[in-house]
C-alpha cells in the first residue's frame, strides 16, 4: 500500500485494534510477550475470517459459480498482497504452504532432488528445530554433508567460519534471518552474496523477520524466503514461500493432488505451472486471504515508527534487566530486534515463567525448539520475551516488577 | 492415615490461599523442603527427562511398602513432587496402583499433568505407578 497514506502510530489506538490484549488472566491483565510464538490478530483479520465463513465460503480455482469466483479473486488478491509486501517480481513466486516449517520442508523434499550425493548443505547454529531438521532428513537420504556455521559469544554468526565452510559442494545455504532464541539480526544480504559467490542458492527462515522488518527479496537476491503467517498478525495453518521463478520452475512437485495438475491420464500427468504446481489440494483458503488482510493491515501502518517503537521497549528491557542482580542477557548481538532472552542465577527458567504466568505474563521458557543452541551456551534454557509493535513500556515496568517479585520467591 | 486422608488434608491446605502467588509460595517452600534424592541415585535410568525441567525418581520396596524420593532442577516442579510423595509414600504397591490423585485438580495443579506441559510430572506420576506395579509381578 505505498500509495495509501500512512496512519500515524500511536500504540493505545494500535492496541484497541487487538481484542485479546484487552482479556485478563487469574485477574491479571494480560501482558502478552510471547510474540515470538504467535502475534495475536487485529480485529480487521478477524473479521475477514467470520466474514468469509459466513457468507463468502466456496473452494477456489474451479467453481463456474459466483461464490467460487469471489473466493478464487480474493485468494489470488492475498496472493498480490504478499507480492508486494516483499516485493517479489512475479506473483506466481509466492506459494501458499502451512507455515514456515512447511516451507522448509517443500525446499528440502522438491530442491533436494536436485542435489547428488556428496553435495553440501550450510545452515547455522542458531536455527529453530525446523530448519535443521528437514535438512538432516534430507541429508541421509540423498547422502548429503550438513556443515554448521559456529555462534559466537555475543549470539552472532561466526562469518569468517562461514566463509571456511563454503566450497564448490556447497549446494544450498538455510540460514534463518533474526535468531528466535537471541533475537540477533543476521547479516543475510552478505550470506547471500557469499554463497551465490561459491555458486549455492539461499533459503532464509523469514519466521520471526517478516513482522519486524521490511523485506525485499530482490534486493536480498534469496532464493527462497518463508515465514508464517500466524506470526505476522494473519491465521494460524499457513504460511508463503517465496522461491525464484527460475529455481521454482526447476524443481519437481511437492505433493500429488488436485489443483497442481495440468492434465491426468493412467499413462502420464502433466503439473501446472506455478505456483498451482506446488499447491495440491484445496488450500488454507481463510488463510491465504486473511495474511493478504494481515500483511495490508501491516502496510498501512507507518513502518519506520514502528520500527522506533520496537528498539526502544528492545533497549529498555535490556537496560532495566541487567539492573536486576543475577540477570545474564543470552544473546548480546549488535544487531538484534524484539527478542530478550535470559537467565537468573541460581533459578531454573522453568519456575520464573511459571511465577510470570500467575501475574498475568506470558513468556517463553525453554529451549525455544533451539536444543543445540541451547547446547551450545551451556544452558537448559532461558526465559524469552518477545514483542510486537502493540507492547508497550508501561507493560515492561510492571512484567519487571513481577520478575523481581518471582526472583525474591525462589531465592 | 490413608492415600484419601491425606489428599484431602492436601486439599485443606490449598483452600486458605485464594491468591495464586501464595500457593506458589507454598508449593516453593515445599519444593525447597524436599528431601533430597543422593546425588548416586540420579542416574540417567531415574531420570525423566521433561521438554523443561528433569526429575529424577528412586523407588524402594520395603517391608510390603513403597518408598520414594525425587528431584528436579526447577523448584516448582520439586515442591509438586513433594505432594505427590507426601501422598504416596510409604503406602502398599496396591494402594497406589489404584489411586486416583484428585488432589492435583482439586488445588488447581492440573496443569502441571498436562501431557503438553512437559515438566516430566505426569512422567512421574507414571514412573511411580510403574514402580507399584512392578512389584506387585
Amino acid at each position: 500500500m505505498t500509495t495509501q497514506e500512512k496512519i500515524t502510530f500511536n500504540v493505545e489506538e494500535i492496541r484497541k485494534q487487538f481484542p485479546a490484549l484487552h482479556r485478563e488472566v487469574y485477574g491479571k491483565p494480560l501482558i502478552y510477550f510471547d510474540n515470538g510464538a504467535t502475534s495475536q490478530k487485529p480485529q480487521i483479520v478477524i473479521d475477514t475470517i467470520n466474514r468469509y465463513y459466513t457468507s463468502e465460503n466456496a473452494n477456489i480455482h474451479r467453481g463456474v459459480h459466483f461464490l467460487s469466483q469471489q473466493a478464487t479473486d480474493a485468494y489470488e488478491e492475498a496472493r498480490r498482497i504478499v507480492q508486494r509486501f516483499i516485493h517479489a517480481q512475479h506473483e506466481h513466486e509466492v506459494i501458499f504452504t502451512k507455515g514456515t516449517t512447511d516451507g522448509i520442508n517443500l525446499v528440502a523434499s522438491c530442491f533436494g532432488e536436485l542435489l547428488t550425493a556428496g553435495d553440501e548443505v550450510i545452515i547455522s547454529g542458531m536455527e529453530h528445530h525446523s530448519n535443521i531438521v528437514p535438512w538432516q532428513m534430507l541429508c541421509e537420504r540423498k547422502k548429503l554433508k550438513l556443515k554448521v556455521i559456529p555462534v559466537l559469544d555475543n549470539g552472532e554468526l561466526d562469518l569468517e567460519a562461514f566463509e571456511q565452510l563454503l566450497s564448490e559442494a556447497t549446494k544450498l545455504v538455510a540460514v534463518t534471518h533474526i535468531s528466535n532464541t537471541l533475537g540477533t539480526i543476521n547479516p543475510v544480504k552478505w550470506i547471500i552474496d557469499k554463497a551465490h559467490t561459491a555458486g549455492a542458492k539461499v533459503l532464509i527462515d523469514g519466521a520471526q523477520s517478516i513482522q519486524h522488518m521490511p523485506i525485499n527479496v530482490q534486493e536480498l537476491d534469496c532464493d527462497f524466503y518463508v515465514f508464517s503467517s500466524h506470526k505476522v498478525f494473519g491465521p494460524t495453518g499457513t504460511g508463503v514461500l517465496y522461491g525464484k521463478e527460475a529455481i521454482l520452475n526447476e524443481m519437481p512437485p511437492y505433493q500429488g493432488g488436485g489443483d497442481m495438475i495440468a492434465k491426468v491420464t493412467f499413462e502420464k500427468t502433466t503439473y501446472n505451472e506455478l505456483p498451482f504446481k506446488f499447491e495440491a489440494g484445496t488450500p488454507h483458503i481463510i488463510g491465504g486471504i486473511a495474511t493478504g488482510t494481515a500483511l495490508h493491515y501491516l502496510s498501512s501502518l507507518d513502518q519506520e515508527a514502528i520500527h522506533g517503537h520496537e528498539t526502544d521497549l528492545l533497549n529498555f528491557t535490556q537496560e532495566r534487566l541487567l539492573e536486576t542482580e543475577g540477570v545474564r542477557i543470552i544473546g548480546t548481538a549488535r544487531e538484534k530486534t524484539s527478542v530478550v532472552s535470559f537467565i537468573v542465577d541460581g533459578i531454573h527458567p522453568f519456575d520464573i515463567g511459571t511465577l510470570l504466568d500467575k501475574q498475568g505474563i506470558a513468556v517463553r521458557t525453554g529451549h525455544h525448539c533451539t536444543q543445540p543452541l541451547m547446547d551450545r551456551f551451556g544452558i537448559p534454557g532461558t526465559v524469552r520475551t518477545s514483542f510486537a509493535f502493540y507492547n508497550t513500556k508501561a507493560e515492561v515496568e510492571v512484567f519487571l516488577k513481577a520478575l523481581n517479585r518471582s526472583i525474591g520467591m525462589l531465592r | 492415615m490413608t492415600i484419601e486422608e491425606k489428599q484431602q488434608e492436601i486439599i485443606d491446605d490449598f483452600a486458605i490461599y485464594d491468591d495464586w502467588m501464595d500457593k506458589y509460595e507454598y508449593i516453593i517452600e515445599l519444593g525447597k523442603d524436599l528431601p533430597l534424592i543422593e546425588e548416586s541415585k540420579k542416574t540417567d535410568d531415574r531420570l525423566i527427562e521433561g521438554c523443561q525441567s528433569r526429575v529424577w525418581v528412586a523407588s524402594e520396596f520395603n517391608n510390603g511398602k513403597m518408598h520414594f524420593t525425587a528431584d528436579s532442577d526447577a523448584i516448582i516442579t520439586k515442591g509438586i513432587i513433594a505432594l505427590l510423595i507426601r501422598v504416596l509414600d510409604g503406602e502398599t504397591p496396591e494402594n497406589i496402583a489404584k489411586t486416583d490423585l484428585h488432589f492435583i485438580p482439586a488445588i488447581g495443579l492440573q496443569e502441571h499433568l498436562s501431557p503438553t506441559r512437559a515438566n516430566g510430572l505426569l512422567s512421574m506420576v507414571k514412573r511411580l505407578k510403574i514402580a507399584a506395579l512392578e512389584v506387585l509381578k
